[in-house]
């Protein structure tokens, strides 16, 4: 019994995996058409629990209007565990044993980047719902990735526009140290200096992301003594950097311009210790007054009980744009999907999209607006709402940097 | 005896820890073939010595030369290479191995093999492990598990061990302790006769003094890490100073109803 | 000036918190032996519970109540899990306690979403200490004041509960000599279980404390658990006083760090444990450990290579999973190609614990090495599949000929942790060197070549290399070279003794495995097309250690079986369920109890007992044993 059965062992555990792979049909039952999602639920559970509520919503509304060309929605949603690694495997359950006609989802950039990679290998159309990086679109887009959200350069593009107008001149910036902070300061910092070449940056903080020691990184940044602070960190380390920043006093006095800070996801935890006048991106769904918007909170209000978040927008996006374009494309042909989704427009609770066609990048937009205390909770005012078509650099500049195809 | 020529020669080692001294200026040789015991009370610095010897410890000062090459602070294994055989106080072997296995390694180290990734060593030096092991009277238990085996076993199968290099001078830490008094008789027997035959020196610690009084050739007795006296059995036996010691311990020279009580 | 004396007083702070988790841990690992994964998960659990219990009752009663109730709480937990799961395996070989609180971990994680909800919780600030004190201009949190004065107290009380009290003085003997208080006729049971409650105390008691400063949420227990060992293990292994010192250390060199290098807290920690480790090889205060006495008699049956039989066995087991591609399932190719690959990374690793009896906590650096070593060859200097494959194992061949020379100076835990400090720092490099690297993007487009692309192709070559890797380590197990390994492991003294050179025989081991794990992850860049610092990370070697242990740690290659069992259960699972953590720990935890000797080990023993009982009489020689075993 001893001894190195690798051909034994394997073959049990992949028989086992085969009895399980036999029990969802492998192919596609007609009459449906099946989307492969996949998102970081076990690991960003905060983040991906309003995002699947919206895409459950949008499931459900694209089949009581008939489904797509009379055929069923199903959404076939995987886990990741927050590992590329593992994501790829899903997506290759997806695409190998579930057949879907198309993979949606993702939240961090290293996953989006990683599924898309599988996607353009594997010749497979890919939705990419959440991840922010500019390289998924731009330096390593590819013909068969699309992404939904605005990107970090836009929502950047749209911070700099509020920030410019500030007479501060003295800027630090805190920000998470991997891909996502390190882009999100570059930008910004090329954008502002752009319009302000006057600004100094007087120091910049890396936290690892999840891990800051608030206490010294606040002290580190007063002793700069910045006039104004961009900040990128969000989730647990937003929370612990606002309380040391609150008690410390560094916020007083200071402008702070803060990326997402105004989603619900980031600003609600905070409660009555909120910062007040942030300014940042966000979603301000108590603020939003338009019939599209409105028909979706309604909705999701109805079927929940819960307000939603910036996820929840996202996942319902995600599946609403998948449904128009294979319904456009009529078929699940990738090359027609690539074909019909290129320049599609469409409907969407913060007004009409477009998926570009020169770097599959959807005009989504924004909202940009100031934090305030309300009845002990935070809430952004002042919101506008930025069209994600405003906020992107020339087409010349982005053909120099997405290769071709 | 006075023809045979100095195997060991020890000069005034001293090693102290702290403030204590466990050895002062300890001297003394060893000539091939000889059979030499050394004793004292616990904490007269016996084991310190022996460490000192196969460089298990480093000693503050002094020399000890093998067949005139100074060995002094040279690693163990060096010194294993130089022809010297070791048993511990505590058995050290290896539990996970069979007895036979347990001479093959030593025979592989010896044999200069030891990084040979390819070979058996189920195959390697077979039939000499089994030598040393008949020789040693372990031969029947050679496939057992070593984890298996009686202490007083294990004390035989070290001997082999310690046998497997040819080794010119055999360092042994009380190798009876823990065996019944009968196994005792028959593996200082057996040591005296290879100790005879190969021309092999024997060192050897020992709290049981009808083992050190019938087998040693010679013997020295340390006291607080001084050398108190040196001789024949029958001289140490008449000597003074060392019998206040003992009885000052509360040990008698006779210990043949002590049975058992150095486990 | 003011600024440096704040930003020293804000490092104390942190260090406060640090410490406390930190003496826990101590105090548990010194007394019990036991490696507690699951501490960072009773930090996490003590502060959700305060959480609760701080919202609940108002005032500073219900508040510094809430905190010290939740502590004892989590004590209370940390005492049913001593005694329902640590007890039955504290015989079991080293390091299975880790495999028991490493499944807990990854229960708990689940566990709090499921009852607290997936949202970061924000508590209340402690009532009386909600402001700051102005100090020159600087503003110092007063609840920070409150931290850096708790450090010290607690250090304190524990100080005098272990020289002044019975219960301590034993406890002190039990760090220094386990043996000795076994003997001394002490109950052990008690003993131990009374160390766990406080160690978890400790720990839930630093967590409950970081309501007012931090987010509750279910990531805090990963956010600690290394750092905190790290602690304990710079302040030396069961000191207390290192324990604190230690976390000073730490948080004064970040708070000062990222004054100059504002990137450093994501490494910091790993370089000074590193840099400690060299040059004082058992902490700032540890004493050096002496060596594990082996209880005769509880040592495995010696291992011998397969018989005839087995070897066809072995052989058709290969031929089963080689005909694998005939059900025309791409899925479960890459699948068995994945399981595979972690086959050949579990073996790599089994040799270095098993044989060498090096545990190494950082075994991915080498896989990862592996992995990069071919997506920069293949996307930098772009060289075909084959050469990659063969030159990239190298790369981790290279890492590990210099991580494993100072390494294998080492041994035990210090051992471990230092092949983690390595193999952060290699993880930390992968993530910063973004123009190299791609930092966590990683590098991506490193897919096979046409030969091997296709899924059985790719399958057939991931089995047999796989099949020819578990060979080969094999062959040197029972080749001299693999019984002077064993030998080292076995008795350091005795193999010393027979000229032995063991840190030649361990370095060479080390850079055996190193080599075979650069092998797997060279397969996996290719497997999966990319590669990212995870590949590096601490997870890989924590997943691989779970699969050697899981195997059977005393077995000449239950890592296979591990591996396997492992790995297709993660994937499955992860599949099925978006609680795979819980189910997988669930699960790990079962196999704590029914198979304490990993499942191949138990499974021989069980085998091993029937023949036993089937030859009748029990031999002479085991009845002798049994008297000398005083």
């Amino acid at each position: 019994m001893r001894g190195y059965f690798v051909g034994a062992g394997l073959a049990i555990a992949v028989a086992a995996m085969a009895s399980s792979a036999m029990t969802t049909p492998a192919m596609a039952q007609s009459g449906e058409i099946k989307i492969g999602e996949i998102n970081s639920y076990s690991l960003l559970p905060a983040f991906t629990e309003p995002y699947r509520k919206g895409w459950q919503l949008a499931v459900e509304e694209v089949n009581a209007a008939g489904g797509i060309g009379g055929k069923k929605l199903v959404v076939v949603s995987k886990d990741d565990g927050g590992k590329p690694a593992d994501a790829q495997t899903a997506a290759n359950e997806l695409v190998s044993s579930e057949k879907v006609a198309m993979l949606a989802g993702t939240f961090l950039s290293n996953i989006g980047l990683a599924v898309s990679d599988f996607a353009n290998q594997k010749k497979v159309f890919f939705l990419a719902a959440e991840p922010l990086t500019d390289a998924i679109t731009w330096s390593k887009g590819n013909r068969y990735t699309f992404r939904l959200r605005p990107s970090n350069y836009m929502q950047a593009a749209m911070l700099v526009e509020e920030a410019a107008k500030l007479p501060a001149r003295r800027w630090a910036t805190i920000a998470p140290n991997y891909e996502y902070g390190q882009s999100a300061v570059a930008v910004f910092k090329k954008l502002m200096s752009e319009k302000r070449p006057d600004i100094q940056w007087v120091d910049e903080q890396w936290p690892p992301q999840g891990k800051i020691d608030a206490g010294p990184v606040v002290q580190a940044v007063a002793a700069a003594n910045p006039e104004a602070i961009l900040n990128v960190t969000f989730g647990a380390d937003l929370v612990k950097l606002v309380r040391e920043g609150n008690t410390r006093g560094l916020f007083k006095d200071r402008k702070v311009v803060s990326f997402l800070t105004g989603e619900p996801e980031y600003l609600d935890p905070l409660k009555d210790e909120t910062p007040e006048g942030w300014i940042v991106t966000g979603y301000p769904w108590y603020a939003i007054k338009t019939p599209e918007h409105d028909a979706f909170l309604k909705a999701y209000q109805a079927k929940y009980n819960d307000y939603p978040r910036l996820g929840s927008i996202v996942g319902y996006q995600t599946i609403k744009a998948a449904a128009a374009i294979l319904a456009k494309a009529n078929s699940t042909d990738p090359e027609k999907l690539i074909t019909a989704a290129e320049g599609i427009s469409m409907p969407s609770p913060f007004g009409e999209i477009t998926f570009r066609k020169i770097d599959h990048q959807s005009t989504l937009g924004a909202f940009t607006g100031r934090t305030a205390l309300k009845d002990g909770k935070g809430i952004m005012v002042d919101s506008a709402y930025r069209k994600g078509a405003d906020y992107l650099p020339g087409d010349a500049e982005i053909e120099k940097m997405r290769p071709k195809d | 005896m006075s023809m045979v020529p100095t195997l060991l020669s020890v000069e005034s080692l001293t090693k102290s820890y702290g403030g204590v001294h466990a050895m002062r200026g300890v001297s003394f040789e060893l000539r091939a073939g000889e059979i030499l015991a050394l004793i004292g009370p616990n904490g007269a610095g016996k084991s310190t010595c022996f460490n000192a010897l196969n460089g298990q410890i480093i000693p503050d000062s002094g020399r000890v030369r093998l067949l005139g090459e100074e060995i002094t602070g040279k690693k163990p294994r060096l010194i294993w290479r130089m022809g010297v055989g070791r048993t511990f106080q505590i058995t050290a072997t290896f539990p996970t191995m069979t007895v036979r296995e347990n001479v093959q390694v030593a025979l592989v180290s010896h044999g200069g093999e030891l990084f040979n990734v390819w070979a058996s060593t189920a195959k390697h030096a077979r039939d000499e492990a089994g030598r040393l092991l008949d020789l040693v009277g372990m031969g029947a238990y050679a496939e057992r598990p070593c984890g298996e085996l009686a202490y007083g076993d294990l004390k035989r199968l070290e001997l082999a061990i310690a046998l497997a290099n040819q080794p010119k001078l055999l360092l042994m830490d009380e190798p009876t302790a823990g065996m019944a008094p009968r196994e005792r008789v028959e593996l200082m027997r057996l040591t005296a006769r290879i100790a005879r035959e190969q021309a092999i020196g024997v060192l050897f610690t020992e709290h049981d003094m009808d083992v050190v009084f019938e087998h040693a050739d010679r013997i020295l007795v340390l006291n607080r890490g001084s050398l108190i006296a040196e001789g024949s059995p029958e001289e140490v036996r008449g000597n003074a100073q060392v019998r206040a010691i003992y009885l000052g311990e509360g040990l008698v020279y006779d210990a043949r109803h002590r049975e058992g009580a150095s486990a | 000036m003011a600024f440096y004396v704040v930003q020293f007083l804000t490092g104390l702070a942190s260090a406060a918190s640090l410490f406390l988790v930190a003496s826990g841990l101590s105090i548990i690992f010194g007394v019990t032996r036991i490696v507690n994964f699951a501490h960072g998960a009773f930090y996490m659990l003590g502060a959700y519970v305060a959480f609760t219990l701080t919202e609940r009752y108002s005032g500073a009663l219900g508040f510094w109540g809430g905190i010290v109730a939740a502590a004892l709480a989590v004590a209370v937990i940390g005492v049913l899990v001593e005694m329902l799961l640590l007890r039955r395996i504290y015989h079991a070989p080293e390091l299975f306690q880790l495999l028991a609180t490493f499944g807990l971990t990854l229960m708990v994680e689940d566990l709090v979403v499921l009852i607290w909800g997936p949202d970061d919780l924000v508590g209340r600030r402690a009532p009386g200490f909600k402001g700051a004190i102005d100090f020159f201009g600087q503003n110092i949190p007063s609840y920070d004041l409150f931290l850096i004065a708790l450090g010290p107290i607690v250090l304190g009380i524990l100080w005098l509960l272990f020289q002044r009290t019975r219960w301590g003085i034993l406890v002190r003997a039990a760090t220094q000599d386990r043996d000795m208080v076994a003997a001394l006729g002490v109950n052990q049971k008690w003993l131990f279980t009374s160390v766990f409650a406080l160690g978890v105390f400790l720990a839930a008691l630093g967590g409950a404390l970081q309501i007012p400063r931090d987010a509750v949420n279910h990531a805090m227990d990963l956010r600690i658990i290394v750092e905190v060992f790290v602690v304990v293990v710079i302040g030396g292994l069961g000191s207390i006083i290192g324990a604190f010192v230690a976390a000073v250390l730490v948080s004064e060199l970040n708070a000062f760090g990222i004054l100059i290098f504002p990137k450093i807290s994501i490494i910091l920690v790993f370089l000074v444990m590193a840099v400690v480790l060299i040059v004082r090889p058992w902490g700032l205060f540890g004493k050096p450990e002496a060596p594990a006495r082996r209880t005769p008699g509880l040592t495995v049956n010696p291992w011998r290579p397969l018989t005839t039989n087995e070897r066809f066995a072995a052989l058709a087991a290969l031929l089963v999973a080689a005909a694998l591609p005939v059900l025309n399932n791409p899925y479960l190719l890459t699948v068995g190609s994945e399981i595979a690959i972690f086959v050949i990374f579990a073996a790599s690793l089994h040799f270095l614990m098993s044989v060498g009896g090096l545990a190494s906590f950082g075994h991915a650096a080498y896989f990862g090495l592996g992995s990069y070593g071919v997506a920069l060859l293949a996307t930098k200097a772009g060289l075909p599949m084959i050469v990659c494959l063969v030159l990239g194992p190298i790369v981790g061949l290279l890492g590990a000929a210099v991580f494993g020379f100072f390494a294998v100076q080492l041994s035990g835990v210090y051992f471990a942790m230092l092949t983690l400090a390595f193999a952060q720092i290699v993880w930390s490099i992968a993530f910063q060197w973004v123009s190299v690297t791609g930092g966590d993007n990683g590098i991506l487009s490193v897919w096979p070549a046409n030969w091997a692309a296709g899924p059985a192709h790719f399958y057939w070559l991931s089995l047999g290399i796989a099949a020819l890797a578990v060979v080969i380590l094999r062959i040197i197990v029972f080749s001299p070279f693999g019984f002077a390994l064993r030998a080292t492991r076995d008795s350091p003294l005795r193999s010393e003794a027979i000229g032995i050179n063991s840190k030649r025989i361990q370095w060479t081991a080390f850079v055996i495995a190193g080599t075979v794990a650069g092998v797997a992850g060279a397969l996996f860049a290719y497997l999966k097309g990319s590669v990212f610092p995870d590949n590096m990370g601490i997870s890989l070697s924590v997943d691989a250690l779970v699969m050697v242990l899981l195997g059977g740690v005393e077995t000449v290659s239950g890592a296979v079986i591990g591996a396997i069992v492992y790995k297709a259960l993660n994937i499955w699972l992860v599949s099925q369920t978006d609680l795979s953590k819980l189910v997988l720990g669930g699960f790990v935890v079962l196999i704590v109890v029914a198979f304490p000797k990993g499942i191949v080990g138990t499974l021989e023993a069980l085998l091993h007992r029937r023949r036993k009982s089937a030859s009748s009489s029990a031999s002479p020689l085991l009845a002798s044993r049994i008297e000398s075993a005083e």
